[in-house]
């Protein structure tokens, strides 16, 4: 039995320590935000944070995750960050399918977490691991960029 | 919609992802709970009203699909008593925004406020709903005026509700944002209020239906209604096909024949068997040719969850018999196109004289262009998930084809179609192919063989890059004489691909019409001597459609040639394009031998050049063609008509001095007749450039000894964001009227992104790309 903190909770887990996070998440926790795309952490659709950074649940076994807080996008609204790039998402409509946007809006929260105003190379950087077949990349730029410019915002 | 409700069980027992459909659930138990539904509670009268289409000898649009279309309110239409409108989107959401826009409609006719919408998703039911294959960009085209009767229905009967309630004669009364008034009086009754009494009216008679003027729309045409789905998106709740949880669900992966035609010969499950959590191998038959819909066969491991599912299937050892087509080989199979371009083929368009044409021309060009295999590749892979309990199977799937499905289901169970249920869930792409319910086919298998339990299969992305049903493959060959004005006066195209036939008639080598007709056989250009051929090529791999299809490889070829032609003839590539579409005239496609017409009618839907004409200028206007740049960069130019809608596009590429490409800019005019919903055809033609992008730089499918190369993002690369074009500008031409037909939005900006590409490549750096993907082909050193 493994035990894991996930979204703040502590989650017993009756697997093998090799199983691999992702499959943890959506088999045995219902947690199924957390996509599967390749298996071989090629898209970014599995991204979740650990500890802070961002991370492809499709190859982190669970046992490399005890002790460690595990974020995944079901929870990110607690998050301020990541509720203000939700809500750039919504306004301005960036999901296609969608199937995609749990792993980007998980890459980009942990981008503007780490780097409140990052340049379009940084926004490379950081968001190139996450595929998008819908083709959605020149919105979740804009949208990186629109909710960096509401963080710095001051009430 | 009562089969919705068991839709919504199916997370019952997830964790944070419950809360939303539990409260779903309830919002629907209340409805039923209220003692109004107004689509429910009367089946009567949703039969009553047989809406089949007017039967006429040729049918175009909508009438000529499966089952047609359906404009009965009380299908559509549930109102509750607390106001709460439920619209049915029977159409299949997979990024497109149909869960919006068809709905959307219904509630602009229905003058119903948004924020009081829900969105049903209508079960596998074409019978009830009309035709529900959702692909070929025809979802809104078809459906527009289907429910916008749907909405002006249902805002009639709650008018006549309120005027007999009101005793007034029903002119006196209309409707607004979710409520009658009646103006004389200043009496309103909300719709919730209405809504019961509305439900025992009769649905009134289509000729009698008053449909808004454009100017009345609050929705249609504005584009401020924010996605759906979205808030469920954002918080990874939107429920897709993998996505779905049942009872006591089992969990499959399936070991498929790595060749096409492939069968086990023997399999050893030992090792599999001991894995933990895996419960059972089962073998699966194979399907003698044609491949149709037909599972691969192979043998399936199931197991307590998927992870140990993919390791059981690891352990299998499995021989294959590859079956006939063991040495399919790309390399070796382009040789073969190529030979068969080079020798004349079956005559499919003949205009005057082209040997005579070309023997008189003061110049001759020629070129041949490739492009290969791909795979459609949706982030999501196929997923099903079936169950029988007592005789009956329900499925739960991202697919494209719910009939279809629900149709094979039933005939490899050999149910009764009304044994079967499939529930459509949110697609994470399809892009084609998850018209093809193969997957949920071995979903049904597998829940039979396991006594009925749930079981879900999923596929993994090796799975998907080697048993899609693949873009064709082709090569393109084009000759053509000048004159000495530079004029083209004679135009030979062979065009050579496998044809999406071949996958349910064993022995097609020809394209079919709908094939030819994706923008090879009906150019409308103004040439004098023109012959189009197509030679045989045999399939042997399942060919099916790609987003956008056979225009892809079509486009790629005619307007790159058309730019090879203004250089050899030292023209501006835009004049000399304009030129060759020539004055606007509106050519009937029939005359061009095109007599499928993407589906719709030559009369309403004739070829308009003038259209071509307007977005090629209109892009090359916005795009400053002809501006100075600086070494290394360059402007292309392309415009393609597909699914009856007029694309442009110019494309700013920059190469570095050691060969690497980068996008800039892309400018693309859109032309697609009347605009419903704006935001979302603005987001599709950003994807299909991108989607573009990917195809002509990176895409990818090729055989070796009969299997696929590629097993993974790795090999079979997709375009990520830091090599997307930097910035995307969409111009979409004003459409003068709602009088005007529709135009398809989701695949025709697909087709001209590759040739724009290769056209600003030759102009940034003298270099003519001929084969797809560019790939490595500008790499110095």
């Amino acid at each position: 039995m493994t035990t894991l903190t996930i979204n703040g909770k502590p989650r017993q887990i009756d697997l093998s320590g090799d199983t691999p996070l992702l499959w943890a998440l959506r088999d045995h926790l219902g947690l199924t935000g957390t996509k599967f795309g390749c298996g071989m952490s090629l898209c970014g659709a599995c991204t979740v944070h650990v500890d802070g950074e961002p991370t492809r649940a499709c190859v982190t076994p669970i046992s490399a995750a005890v002790g460690k807080n595990i974020v995944t996008i079901e929870a990110i609204d607690q998050d301020a960050i990541g509720q203000k790039v939700q809500d750039a998402w919504l306004a301005l409509g960036v999901p296609q399918c969608g199937y995609c946007q749990s792993g980007q809006i998980m890459a980009a929260t942990a981008l503007l977490q780490h780097n409140p105003s990052p340049s379009d190379a940084d926004i490379d950087k950081a968001m190139s691991g996450n595929i998008c077949r819908c083709g959605t990349y020149p919105r979740i730029r804009a949208a990186i960029k629109q909710a960096a410019g509401l963080k710095e915002i001051k009430p | 919609m009562n089969k919705s409700l068991d839709h919504a069980e199916l997370t019952v027992d997830g964790d944070n992802v419950s809360i939303v459909n539990i409260s779903r659930r309830g919002f629907l138990k209340d409805l039923a709970l209220s003692g109004f539904v107004l689509a429910a509670g009367f089946p009567a009268l949703t039969k009553a009203d047989e809406t089949a289409a007017p039967t006429a000898k040729d049918k175009y649009g909508a009438d000529a699909m499966p089952h047609g279309w359906v404009d009965n309110p009380l299908v559509f239409v549930a109102i509750a008593e607390d106001g709460t409108v439920t619209i049915v989107c029977h159409r299949s959401e997979m990024g497109q925004g149909v869960r919006t826009s068809l709905p959307m409609v219904v509630a602009d006719e229905l003058e119903a406020n948004w924020l009081h919408v829900k969105v049903e998703q209508a079960p596998g039911d074409e019978v009830r709903y009309g035709n529900q294959d959702t692909d070929g960009s025809r979802s809104m085209r078809h459906f527009f005026m289907p429910m916008r009767r749907v909405g002006a229905a249902a805002r009639q009967m709650l008018e006549s509700a309120a005027a007999a309630q009101w005793q007034v004669p029903v002119h006196e009364v209309h409707a607004d944002l979710h409520r009658v008034i009646h103006p004389a009086t200043g009496r309103t009754l909300g719709y919730g209020e209405l809504a019961q009494a509305a439900a025992k009216l009769p649905v009134p008679a289509r000729e009698s239906l008053r449909l808004k003027t454009p100017a009345d729309f609050r929705y249609i045409g504005k584009g401020q209604v924010g996605i759906y789905d979205g808030r469920d998106i954002v918080r990874g709740l939107g429920q897709y096909g993998i996505d779905t949880r049942l009872k006591d669900m089992l969990y499959a992966v399936v070991a498929r024949p790595p060749v096409f035609g492939g069968k086990v010969v023997s399999y050893d499950a030992k090792d599999a068997l001991k894995v933990p959590g895996v419960l059972k191998v089962i073998e699966l038959p194979s399907s003698p040719p044609p491949a149709e819909f037909n599972p691969l066969g192979g043998v399936a491991v199931i197991a307590s969850n998927t992870w140990a599912a993919i390791q059981g299937r690891k352990a299998l050892k499995i021989e294959w018999n590859k079956g006939p087509h063991g040495n399919y080989d790309s390399v070796v199979y382009k040789t073969e196109l190529e030979a068969a371009a080079r020798k004349p083929g079956k005559v499919v368009r003949n205009e005057g004289d082209v040997e005579a044409a070309l023997k008189t021309a003061a110049k001759r060009v020629e070129a041949e262009y490739y492009a290969p295999h791909l795979a459609q590749a949706p982030m999501e892979p196929p997923a099903a998930t079936a169950r029988i309990i007592k005789g009956h199977c329900e499925i739960w799937a991202c697919t494209q084809a719910p009939q279809l499905s629900h149709d094979q289901v039933a005939k490899w169970l050999k149910l009764t179609p009304e044994k079967v249920t499939v529930h459509v869930t949110l697609l994470g792409g399809g892009f084609g192919r998850k018209s093809k319910p193969d997957y949920v086919i071995e979903a049904a298998l597998l829940s039979q063989a396991m006594n009925g339990k749930p079981v879900k299969v999923t596929w993994t992305r090796e799975d998907d890059l080697h048993h899609s049903y693949f873009h064709t493959v082709s090569v393109e060959r084009l000759e053509a004489g000048l004159d000495d004005q530079g004029k083209p006066i004679a135009w030979l195209h062979r065009t050579v691909a496998p044809t999406i036939s071949s996958t349910f008639g064993p022995d097609s080598k020809h394209q079919m019409p709908v094939e030819l007709g994706m923008g090879v056989i009906n150019v409308p250009y103004t040439i004098a001597n023109l012959r189009i051929e197509n030679p045989e090529a045999e399939a042997h791999t399942r060919i099916g459609w790609f987003r956008s299809v056979s225009n892809i490889p079509h486009a790629f070829a005619i307007q790159s040639f058309v730019a090879e032609l203004a250089a050899a003839a030292g023209r501006d590539h835009k004049d000399f394009l304009l030129e060759l579409i020539g004055p606007p005239r509106r050519i009937d496609p029939r005359t061009l031998g095109d007599n499928w017409n993407h589906g719709e009618s030559p009369e309403l839907y004739p070829i308009d050049t003038g259209r071509l004409r307007r977005v090629t200028e209109t892009v090359a206007d916005k795009a400053g063609w002809g501006r100075a740049l600086p070494k290394g960069r360059g402007l292309g130019i392309a415009a393609h008509y597909s699914f009856v809608t007029y694309i442009a596009v110019v494309v700013e590429v920059a190469v570095s001095e050691d060969g690497i490409l980068s996008i800039p800019r892309i400018d693309v005019a859109v032309d697609c007749g009347p605009q419903v919903n704006p935001e979302r055809i603005r987001s599709q033609i950003e994807g299909a450039c991108i989607m573009g992008v990917s195809l002509a730089t990176l895409g990818e499918i090729s055989f070796k000894d009969g299997a696929v190369v590629q097993d993974n993002f790795h090999q079979y690369q997709l375009t990520r964001m830091d090599d997307a074009p930097r910035e995307i500008r969409v111009h979409l031409l004003p459409a003068t009227e709602f009088d005007t037909p529709l135009g398809g939005v989701g695949e025709p900006a697909v087709p001209p992104i590759a040739p724009a590409i290769c056209n600003a490549i030759f102009a940034a750096t003298g270099q003519r790309i001929r084969q797809l993907p560019i790939q490595e082909q500008l790499r110095k050193n």
